[in-house]
């Protein structure tokens, strides 16, 4: 226990020295600490905010049905009869089958693809009344509408369709509501000329997930000219393109990692006359080799803790309060209705042992060889210099 | 596939790893040639200089050891959903034939990296550098180590194919598959346990029996390093199924997961320190210089003293495990 105090108040006292060290030498640290701030503060907010919206596409998958069965007709997709929706709805395991009508709309008006979509039946809120509908509340802001305007669209025919504005969607369900337009069914077909017999895609709940990918086999065996995708697949493919972008994004970024790494380098090695004096002086005095060392470790420690918070919080501050102003169209990769939404914030571990490995490690990397030289200075040679 | 932060954090992390270990590497086989103490000769003063980088290098390469394990754990956990058919880090780790060997590797990596550190401090305690050459050999093994772990590394996550069908934990583990994994999942809990139980209060005892008497620290090392293979294999056998409360789910990782409380975390990690401490107590106390007559049974002890904390932190949390289970087998 003895053994452990003195270690204790030894590095202690270490550390007290180091404060004092980098407090002597602000402005050439504050260089330093500065860029190794924007360093970790650039990387973290990828980091941040990839993940935050990792998150949000699985939250939404979470309630998406397990099969959507789509038509392929010459390699495209294509409507289907209603005939499909009977084929597969007494399939075992199948708890429930639905036929779904949506298309897109180029909105002249906000330039922008927007989606009409007639809402499930099976969800609690009824689809709108007939010449009614509701949007989005991106779309809403980017036309500045409000509940009982009226909006007036250009159909298949050529014709205009006016439809009363009778709400706007919720802001929290913004990441996947932001450009749509819900509508009643006779309206859609109305509107686009979809025949009474088709739909646009199927869906199907799944009870037992473990059945999923039978039920799908099964669906194609009594539907060869279908397309089947698994909400498995879908998440997976979310994932995939989140984590492709994130990746691309750290990989532009590791060369602005090297050019700091090159910087921390120039900064240990380049040891002004005073300090190479100093630990010529420490030396003479007693101190070891081993105690420089730690002494110097300690100051890149105490250098990288301090920035690597400062970096975090900002990067927290800038993707969940700014809404990640930087990182935004790369990341998020929407068109021209940019969704508007809240990012739930959240601490990770992982998250922060990947920023600590991905910005402290080359600091330390690029510093330690510089600072063990430092260390092992001769205090005979420096002092005579 | 391989780009993912995590992925990427963790390939930095073995990259530079394997570069600073291996520059030690090659000091090392400089050093075994040329160490002289006798001499004065200025390529003597280079060398004893040089040592010192080695040691922080080797320190920095043992403190990143356990976080990047960690990571790398948690991450193929993550990244399970990616691969139909892997519900858990068993699942990615299979995913292709690189995810074990790299796992071993670091484990492996954490371990020697304890031990050279031990031997580094020992070292440092005497005059004449008696440890010397041992430690020198010992890093000869810890960095062609350190490059197969970065290169198992790079071609696991180079390697990863989301398409593949894996197994998942239930299969590895269960009893249609063979391997070692299967073997010990089958051992039965009427062996397993006692077995464990015996091994753990083994170790325990000689570890106390050392501090009390001074004497078999050689065989508490041998012991704590013998612990760590039973105990994974308890993990394995009865203890992760008692966690789980399910008598045929017998997966090491999933034990990580916030759904069963972190339970992996709270075993792991007192195992992991234990079982280093324990190896360094043994390796400590197997130092016979006269230079180190005083110093290395204190460090001994004082590393003695750690690992039987550790591990009977372990073995307490093991036994608070099985208690709270609602699982009778």
């Amino acid at each position: 226990m003895v053994t452990m105090n003195t270690w204790i108040e030894r590095q202690r006292a270490l550390i007290d020295f180091s404060v004092a060290n980098l407090g002597r030498r602000r402005g050439r640290n504050l260089g330093l600490f500065l860029a190794y701030t924007l360093l970790v503060f650039l990387l973290a907010s990828v980091v941040l905010y990839g993940d935050a919206l990792r998150r949000e596409a699985r939250l939404l998958l979470a309630d998406a049905p397990e099969l959507v069965v789509q038509r392929l007709a010459a390699g495209r997709h294509d409507l289907l009869p209603a005939t499909w929706l009977e084929q597969v709805e007494g399939l075992r395991g199948v708890r429930g089958a639905e036929g779904r009508l949506w298309g897109y709309y180029f909105d002249p008006a906000v330039a922008a693809n927007t989606t009409l979509l007639v809402p499930s039946a099976s969800l609690s809120t009824s689809p709108p009344a007939p010449g009614q509908m509701v949007i989005g509340a991106a779309l809403a802001r980017a036309r500045g509408l409000a509940v009982g305007d009226v909006l007036s669209l250009r159909g298949y025919d050529g014709k205009p369709y006016a439809f009363t504005l009778a709400g706007v969607l919720d802001a929290d369900s913004e990441l996947v509501s932001a450009d749509l337009m819900q509508v009643n069914a006779a309206d859609f077909r109305a509107f686009f000329g979809v025949d009474p017999g088709l739909y646009t895609d199927l869906v199907l709940r799944v009870a037992n997930p473990r059945e999923v990918r039978k039920v799908a086999e099964k669906v194609l065996q009594r539907l060869p000219g279908a397309r089947v995708i698994a909400r498995e697949e879908m998440r997976r493919t979310y994932e995939a393109a989140f984590n492709w972008r994130q990746g691309v994004l750290l990989t532009f970024l590791s060369t602005l990692m090297a050019a700091f790494a090159l910087l921390a380098w120039d900064k240990a090695s380049g040891l002004s006359a005073e300090e190479r004096r100093e630990i010529g002086i420490l030396k003479a005095v007693g101190w070891e080799t081993g105690d420089v060392l730690r002494m110097k470790l300690w100051e890149g420690a105490l250098v990288s803790l301090c920035a690597f918070l400062a970096g975090y919080v900002l990067a927290w501050l800038h993707v969940f309060y700014a809404d990640a102003p930087l990182f935004t169209a790369v990341l998020k990769g929407w068109s021209v209705l940019y969704p508007h939404f809240a990012l739930a914030p959240r601490v990770d571990v992982a998250q922060i042992a990947t920023l600590f490995f991905l910005t402290v490690l080359p600091f330390v990397a690029a510093t330690v060889v510089p600072v063990w030289r430092a260390a092992t200075l001769d205090p005979d040679e420096v002092m005579r210099e | 596939m391989i780009f993912q932060p995590a992925a990427l954090a963790l390939l930095l992390a073995a990259s530079l790893n394997a570069l600073l270990l291996l520059g030690s590497g090659v000091f090392a086989l400089h050093l075994l040639r040329h160490w002289n103490p006798a001499s004065g000769s200025e390529r003597q003063i280079a060398l004893e200089r040089r040592t010192y980088l080695v040691g922080t290098l080797v320190g920095l390469s043992l403190l990143l050891g356990l976080p990047a394990l960690a990571l790398f754990a948690h991450n193929a956990d993550a990244m399970a959903p990616f691969f139909t058919g892997a519900m858990c880090a068993v699942g990615s780790l299979k995913a292709n034939v690189w995810g074990m060997p790299a796992l071993l590797s670091m484990l492996a990596g954490f371990f020697l990296a304890a031990a050279w550190l031990v031997l580094n401090h020992l070292d440092g305690l005497g005059w004449n550098t008696p440890l010397i050459r041992g430690k020198y050999r010992l890093l000869l093994l810890l960095a062609p180590l350190a490059l197969a772990q970065a290169v198992l590394l790079w071609l696991y996550y180079l390697n990863l194919n989301p398409e593949v069908i894996t197994s998942c934990c239930g299969s590895l583990f269960g009893p249609a598959s063979g391997g070692v994994a299967a073997e010990m999942a089958a051992l039965p809990v009427a062996t397993a346990m006692p077995l464990f139980f015996a091994g753990w209060l083994l170790t325990l005892a000689v570890g106390v029996g050392f501090l009390a008497r001074g004497r078999f620290g050689r065989l508490f090392g041998l012991l704590a390093a013998l612990h760590f293979p039973l105990a994974l294999a308890a993990v394995v056998a009865f203890i992760a199924p008692y966690i789980y409360e399910q008598p045929n789910h017998h997966c090491p990782f999933c034990l990580l997961q916030a759904e069963h409380g972190y339970a992996g975390w709270v075993l792991y990690l007192p195992l992991f320190l234990g079982t280093a401490a324990g190896i360094g107590a043994g390796l400590a106390a197997a130092a016979r210089a006269d230079s180190l007559k005083v110093s290395a049974p204190r460090v001994a002890a004082g590393l003695t003293k750690v690992a039987v904390a550790a591990l009977g932190v372990f073995g307490l949390a093991v036994l608070f495990y099985l208690r709270r289970s609602n699982l009778v087998m």
